[in-house]
């Protein structure tokens, strides 16, 4: 019996994985929505833009963290750490292979780091740019 | 000499006018035991056991996440408000003086004087500890509570 529902659950789970590219394209995806009706012109996430963003110094938001690169550290590949003093893993999707892949953690570090760093939220075009970036990396 | 120290701590401690008494019996806290808070609240630090604080300086501290320590730490208010009940049901019952709702454990006094002697310096500097906040940098039992462990 249990194992009659462990097998039903298995194939009710893959038509539904196979249904989407996964959950980082879904990311992706669902900025590209947004940057497009922000601006009709859109023509796609461009790497360059993002890492001009990742190593930016701002003076608009707070004091004690004036870049990306004050926690993630000024390469992607490598480790950075928080103003506590923890690890945080590479941003290079090379390096670190399972992020941007839970849309509410993206969207909640977006958020959070792009309010401390530049005073304001990041539009959905220097977000899909910052994540073209690391995922080139 | 370990029970030597307890002695010596345990008469200090009124003239200290300490908080800590409750959990000084063996310096160690009860651990987290909820994930969530585990997960929000260990993202950027150890994940502090609610038991340094009271419930008045959790309430305080969960009221302004957008503005936490000169960083957004900001939550979705369902996660905000499960997070905020695990720390005021499990918040020291000790009186504080002074300030009712202290924000920095590093602050309160029996902290300070715990840190202040030459052997939290020496290990500060020998190990390369970033800042007092970094707990579990010399307590390596930190995260399940333990801090007597040197
Ligand atoms: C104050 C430190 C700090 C700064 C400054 C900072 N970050 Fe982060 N960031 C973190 C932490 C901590 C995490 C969560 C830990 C992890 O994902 O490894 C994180 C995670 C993220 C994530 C989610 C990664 C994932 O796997 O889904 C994104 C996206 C992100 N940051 C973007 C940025 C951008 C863009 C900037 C600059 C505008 C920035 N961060 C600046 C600390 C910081
Ligand atoms: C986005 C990163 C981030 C997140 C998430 C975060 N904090 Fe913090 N927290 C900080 C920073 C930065 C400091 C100040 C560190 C320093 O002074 O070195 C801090 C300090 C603290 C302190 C004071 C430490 C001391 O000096 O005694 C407490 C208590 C605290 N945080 C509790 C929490 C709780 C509870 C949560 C979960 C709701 C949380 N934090 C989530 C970044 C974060
Ligand atoms: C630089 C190293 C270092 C850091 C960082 C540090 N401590 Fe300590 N801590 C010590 C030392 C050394 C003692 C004194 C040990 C002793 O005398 O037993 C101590 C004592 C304590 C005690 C009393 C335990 C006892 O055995 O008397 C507690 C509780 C404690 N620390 C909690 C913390 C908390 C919570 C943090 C983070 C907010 C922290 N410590 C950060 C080194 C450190």
């Amino acid at each position: 019996m249990r194992n009659l529902l462990i097998i039903i659950s298995i194939l009710a789970f893959f038509p539904a994985m196979a249904a989407s590219a996964g959950p980082r394209e879904d990311v992706i995806a669902q900025l590209e929505t947004l940057a497009k009706s922000d601006d009709a012109n859109f023509s796609g996430f461009d790497a360059a833009r993002g890492k001009k963003l990742f190593s930016a110094k701002f003076s608009t938001g707070k004091p004690e963290t004036p870049s990306c690169t004050s926690c993630h550290s000024t390469s992607p590949k490598n480790a950075g750490e928080t103003r506590a003093g923890k690890a945080i893993d590479p941003m290079a999707l090379s390096k670190t292979s399972d992020r941007y892949t839970d849309p509410k953690k993206v969207e909640k570090w977006f958020r959070r780091n792009c309010n401390s760093v530049l005073g304001r939220e990041c539009t959905p075009l220097e977000k899909g740019d910052f994540l073209a970036f690391m995922i080139s990396q | 000499m370990k029970n030597n120290k307890l002695l010596i701590s345990l008469l200090s401690l009124p003239l200290l006018a300490t908080p800590f008494v409750a959990i000084a019996d063996d310096d160690n806290v009860p651990p987290i035991k909820s994930l969530i808070v585990l997960e929000e609240c260990g993202a950027c630090h150890l994940a502090f056991q609610p038991a340094f604080l009271p419930k008045k300086s959790w309430q305080k501290m969960m009221g302004e996440l957008e503005n936490h320590f000169g960083e957004d730490a900001s939550l979705d208010a369902d996660s905000i408000a499960k997070i905020e009940n695990y720390l005021v049901a499990n918040a020291s019952r000790k009186k504080f003086r002074g300030d009712k709702a202290p924000q920095r454990i590093t602050e309160l006094r029996w902290f300070t004087h715990e840190h202040s002697e030459r052997e939290a310096k020496n290990m500060m500097k020998k190990l390369k500890v970033k800042s007092l906040v970094d707990c579990a940098a010399c307590h390596k039992g930190a995260e399940m509570g333990i801090y007597d462990d040197d």
